[in-house]
């Protein structure tokens, strides 16, 4: 953090605005990513934040945006910090607006600390490997995709689909289980409608959760370039609630997809040279600043699970934001158009999704030693199951063998009877287990080559 | 001459200095008061271009900037094995000694401990000659690896004037003293040498060792040879990083060079809990005493990201030089080169495809080519290699972005990851019609000389019914399956067999995690085998529904992880009931009794 003097120092020569972007000259003792205030004629304040300093000119990105400024009688203050967070424990059960000031009407929270709402690179070395086990009370996630805390675990969806009822029943459902440990919930709501967000904070109210959680609100009609600073001030509170007071905390960033435009935004005003549909070469850089600031760290109590959502423009996972956010969390929960319509829920396109730390916090002593090898066997019936849907599409099912067609079967099962659940359903891991077990036993034994001779003796139910 | 300078502009990474006309390109320098690492990019006039290796917020115009007068260089030296360090070898273990457990900035660290001991061993005696590259000794570096002590690549050699005896030095010890011309030059156990500077070599060989990973589509069917170079494009969730951690866990090499280059900073950490414990089935000590890991995760700066990868091939090379097979897995240099765009973005070039530099595939090319078996360099006489792998992380998944179609002109072994075989929970999803290798004539003798000479045969017949079932999908696709004739039925029935059986492979199972050649032989055998048998009792009257019934193929399937690679003998006895069982099958028992 820079040292300059606190008081700040006063410029008044705007030489150019465009964009979010305001370029003041005749500047000094400017630094990089230096917070500034913005007084405009009106006196009316915003603020803002150094993105190129040199040559006696300052760039200033202004998190309002820059409607209604002029060149002339807008001040700008240099205030000689980064840009801060105050943190405390009271922060829990408070609302924020998207650059972390009081948004529910009550006084500013005493600060315990100040800091940096960047943060800074957790140190490989010092994490410690997740491998704890989250029950969601969600067949699909608790079988097949497994959450474990410590995980980035997003959720790709697309407009219309319940993205946000699945992230609230995960919030109140993964919150009650192990109630003796200290957990919170981070709620930052980025550019989402007012409707959303109202969703969120009831569901967390009626499980009574809500004292216990800290949301953060840039909605729909806030400013756009605020955006960029949401999800930085709220990891910065998640973080020194599970590293600090020792909680865990799950961390729900909604909706990442307004974020990167945000960015892009500001990119394309920087007139810098852009990657893939016009995003910034940086995108994964800056998307991999927000999304790896969860974790476990080695002697510390709590732990921050990240459960990012984002909408897929027109439902393709190959845009460049789920792209990238796939590449670096730690899997992906991917909702599916077709299961939506058939008005399953939770709508999850199974094959599509993916935990990567499942393989660490399931199995024996953990969970149950058939846990993975059911999971994957589950994969493997339902892909085949959409091989042959695709087939008897064609050929009819007069054209099926007889495997073919109890894959057909296990396939309505498994959405009928695992996949489907209601949103205030909380099933154990032992019922989700059984209704697995359930959906494999209408395949004859053979078929199972996932799991090992001594489970399928175990657990298989169907015919010998 | 060392240069002082005045910071004029920072933006991001990028930070232009004033009054530094006497720095050389590439030089580090101390950026601002908190002294930042940086190197000089570009010199105009007295401005120097820098690329700063750690967060530049709170960095202003007017602070100082300090030249070293050296290129970015590592330290070569015993003490290496078993760390972690970040992209410029700073090991992350002292970095959260010194600032906890987030990384802060300006922290000086050194990369190995100088004043650990070690017990210096040599055959050399005053008066004998040696030349740059030449052992000067050995020391015990882990258990499992003897360390030797190098003339750096660069001395001009001579005779020895002067050398320790057997006894325990730190690093910083002058191990010996060479004299040439009557100028003398004292040696330590430790070197330097810039990174962006290949280390020499004395001759280059033909790769023709396979290295032997454990994974049965790599070894047998898609190769890689010892100081060769690979690739392993892929989507998310392709399973990339998987497929490198078992490369770097059981790849028959002497040392191996992990570098987690813009990845997940649990990936890094995973390997660090796992690799202690896990045990090198070779030498039977943990894995870790092997390994070097070199980490730069996504979150830690972007600039650094860039000089990671050639950090740690310069580490690889230098373990060669010692005359070990030492192999480096890159993951993933999709971001490596994002790095690059984003300097290159910021230093205002043109950009070419995608945003990306033009020369964005001559870097590859230079990576890429610091691959090789060879002969060192001085005396003794010894051969190493470098085996380069690096995975690939294409926007979305789409193989003709500009990194994905660059590395693919310069690397031999290519192993395309599918995203569809993914979604399918089909791992290692390498999709076998469109990978290969060009090393399998290359390799085809060790497998005959060491393994069976039926190797390259039975690889082939196998990969043969693969390659008819991905012609008969097409008809399937369109008519159904039962539109084959049973002789076609049964290509379908075998291909299945050999995807789930053999090219199918669990990375967490704790048999399945390593397949050893013989086992591999073996396995193809038993395919081929049923294969040939079903063919026989299709023609001899056996219903093809009768085949699929039979019980030995569920066996045959889950002997992957039914059987242990130290107990391959039981495959022997699959293979003596699925003889007994097709017999049933085609009604030739009694037959079989009056013969």
């Amino acid at each position: 953090m820079s040292e300059t003097t606190a008081a700040g120092v006063e410029y008044s020569r705007v030489a150019e605005i465009k964009g979010p972007l305001m370029i003041i000259e005749g500047v000094t003792k400017v630094s990089f990513d230096e917070l500034v205030e913005i007084e405009t004629s009106g006196g009316e304040r915003r603020l803002g934040r150094v993105v190129e300093v040199g040559y006696g000119k300052a760039v200033v990105q202004i998190f309002e945006g820059t409607t209604g400024l002029a060149i002339s009688g807008t001040r700008a203050k240099f205030l000689g910090k980064t840009m801060t967070m105050p943190v405390s424990q009271e922060l829990l059960g408070r609302v924020f607006d998207g650059l972390g000031r009081p948004n529910d009407g009550l006084p500013d929270p005493v600060a315990d600390r100040f800091i940096d709402v960047n943060g800074e690179p957790m140190n490989p070395e010092r994490r410690e490997y997740p491998t704890s086990f989250i029950q969601t009370g969600v067949s699909v996630i608790d079988g097949m995709l497994t959450l474990v805390r410590g995980q980035k675990l997003p959720i790709f969806s697309g407009s219309g689909m319940p993205h946000n009822i699945l992230a609230a029943q995960i919030a109140r459902q993964a919150s009650v289980v192990g109630t003796k440990e200290d957990f919170a919930v981070v709620f930052a709501a980025i550019g989402v409608q007012y409707s959303e967000a109202q969703y969120f904070k009831r569901s967390l109210e009626e499980s009574g959760a809500l004292r216990r959680s800290v949301l953060f609100l840039n909605l729909a009609d806030d400013p756009a370039i605020e955006r960029i600073i949401t999800p930085r001030v709220a990891l910065t509170v998640a973080e020194y609630l599970a590293f600090d007071l020792g909680m865990h905390v799950l961390a729900i960033l909604t909706d990442m997809t307004n974020y990167a435009e945000a960015l892009r935004e500001i990119s394309a005003a920087r007139e810098e040279v852009p990657g893939r549909k016009g995003y910034p070469g940086y995108l994964y850089t800056d998307l991999a600043n927000n999304y790896e600031r969860a974790g476990r760290i080695k002697g510390k109590n709590g732990s921050v699970t990240q459960v990012p959502i984002l909408s897929m423009p027109a439902d393709d996972i190959t845009h460049p934001i789920p792209d990238l956010t796939g590449y670096i969390t730690e899997g992906q929960i991917v909702l599916g158009r077709d299961l939506f319509r058939k008005g399953i829920y939770p709508p999850v396109n199974v094959l599509m999704s993916l935990s990567r730390l499942m393989k660490d916090g399931v199995g024996e002593g953990k969970t149950r030693a058939d846990h993975m090898e059911v999971g994957n066997q589950l994969y493997d019936a339902y892909s085949r199951t959409q091989e042959v849907r695709a087939l008897s599409e064609i050929v009819g099912r007069a054209g099926l063998t007889g495997i073919d067609l109890k894959y057909l079967d296990s396939g309505d099962i498994f959405e009928s009877q695992f996949l489907k659940q209601s949103n205030d359903e909380n099933r154990s891991l032992e019922e989700t287990m059984s209704r697995a077990w359930d959906v494999l036993s209408t395949l004859p034994e053979g078929e199972l080559t996932k799991i090992k001779e001594k489970n399928v003796r175990q657990y298989y139910k169907g015919n010998k | 001459m060392v240069s002082k300078g005045r910071i004029v502009w920072v933006s991001g990474p990028a930070v232009r200095a004033d009054g530094m006309s006497s720095t050389k390109m590439y030089e580090t320098v101390e950026v601002g008061e908190s002294k930042l690492i940086g190197e000089v990019l570009r010199l105009t006039g007295d401005t120097a271009f820098i690329q700063v290796y750690e967060s530049t917020s709170g960095l202003k115009p007017g602070e100082p900037v300090i030249g070293s007068g050296q290129p970015l260089s590592v330290l070569l030296g015993p003490g290496i094995i078993g760390k972690i360090y970040d992209g410029i070898q700073r090991p992350l273990e002292e970095i959260a000694q010194k600032s906890g457990s987030f990384i802060g900035r300006g922290v000086a660290t050194t990369p190995v401990d100088m004043k650990k001991k070690y017990r210096f061993v040599t055959s050399l005696k005053k008066g004998d000659e040696v030349s740059a590259g030449s052992i000067l000794g050995k020391v015990e570096e882990t258990p499992l690896l003897t360390h030797s002590i190098l003339v750096p690549p660069d001395h001009r050699g001579g005779k020895i004037a002067d050398i320790s005896s057997e006894g325990d030095y730190d690093i910083e010890h002058v191990i010996a003293t060479v004299e040439k011309d009557g100028q003398k030059s004292e040696l330590k156990m430790y070197h330097k040498w810039p990174v962006r500077m290949p280390r020499p070599y004395a001759e280059r060989y033909d790769p023709s060792v396979p290295l032997v990973t454990g994974q049965r589509i790599i070894d047998t069917y898609f190769p890689i040879a010892k100081g060769g170079t690979g690739a392993i494009p892929g989507g998310f969730g392709t399973g990339k990083t998987v497929t490198l951690h078992q490369i770097a866990k059981w790849a028959d090499s002497k040392v191996v060079v992990y570098i987690g280059c813009g990845e997940r900073g649990n990936e890094m950490t995973e390997v660090l809990v796992e690799f202690p414990h896990l045990i090198d089935p070779r030498s039977g000590r943990p894995l870790m005493e092997r390994t070097v890991l070199v980490a730069n995760t996504s979150n830690m700066p972007v600039a650094a990201r860039e000089a990671s990868i050639y950090t740690g091939v310069t580490i690889a090379e230098y373990y060669r030089d010692m005359g070990f097979d030492v192999v480096l897995v890159a993951d993933s240099t999709s971001r490596w080169a994002e790095a690059l765009r984003e300097m290159s973005g910021r230093l205002e070039e043109m950009p070419a495809e995608e945003g990306y530099p033009s020369y964005l595939a001559s870097r590859l090319a230079e990576f890429y080519e610091r691959a090789g078996r060879v002969r060192a360099l001085g005396s003794p006489e010894r051969a190493g290699s470098v085996t380069l792998v690096g995975a690939v992380s294409p926007s979305g998944a789409d193989f003709t972005e500009p990194v994905t179609t660059h590395t693919i002109r310069f690397i031999k072994t290519f192993w395309a990851l599918d995203t569809r075989l993914a979604y399918s929970r089909h791992y290692p999803s390498i999709n076998w019609m469109q990978s290969y290798s060009g090393y399998l004539e290359d390799v085809s003798k060790w497998w005959k000389e060491n393994v069976s000479a039926e190797w390259y045969d039975l690889r082939a017949e196998s990969y043969n019914i693969l390659q008819r079932e991905d012609t008969l999908k097409e008809i399937v696709r369109l008519l159904g399956p039962e539109a084959l004739p049973d002789e076609e039925k049964l290509v379908l029935e075998v291909a299945r067999m050999v995807k789930i059986g053999i090219l199918q492979q669990n990375s967490f199972d704790k048999v399945d995690t390593y397949c050893g050649p013989e086992k591999q032989l073996k396995m193809v055998k038993l395919m081929v085998n049923f294969y040939k048998e079903a063919q026989k009792s299709l023609k001899e009257g056996a219903s093809l529904a009768d085949i699929r019934a039979m019980p030995i193929i569920t066996t045959l399937l889950k002997a992957k992880f039914e059987v242990p690679d130290d107990q391959v003998a039981k495959l022997g006895l699959i293979d003596k009931q699925m003889i007994e069982q097709f017999q049933k099958v085609s009604g030739r028992e009694e037959v079989k009794v009056v013969v």
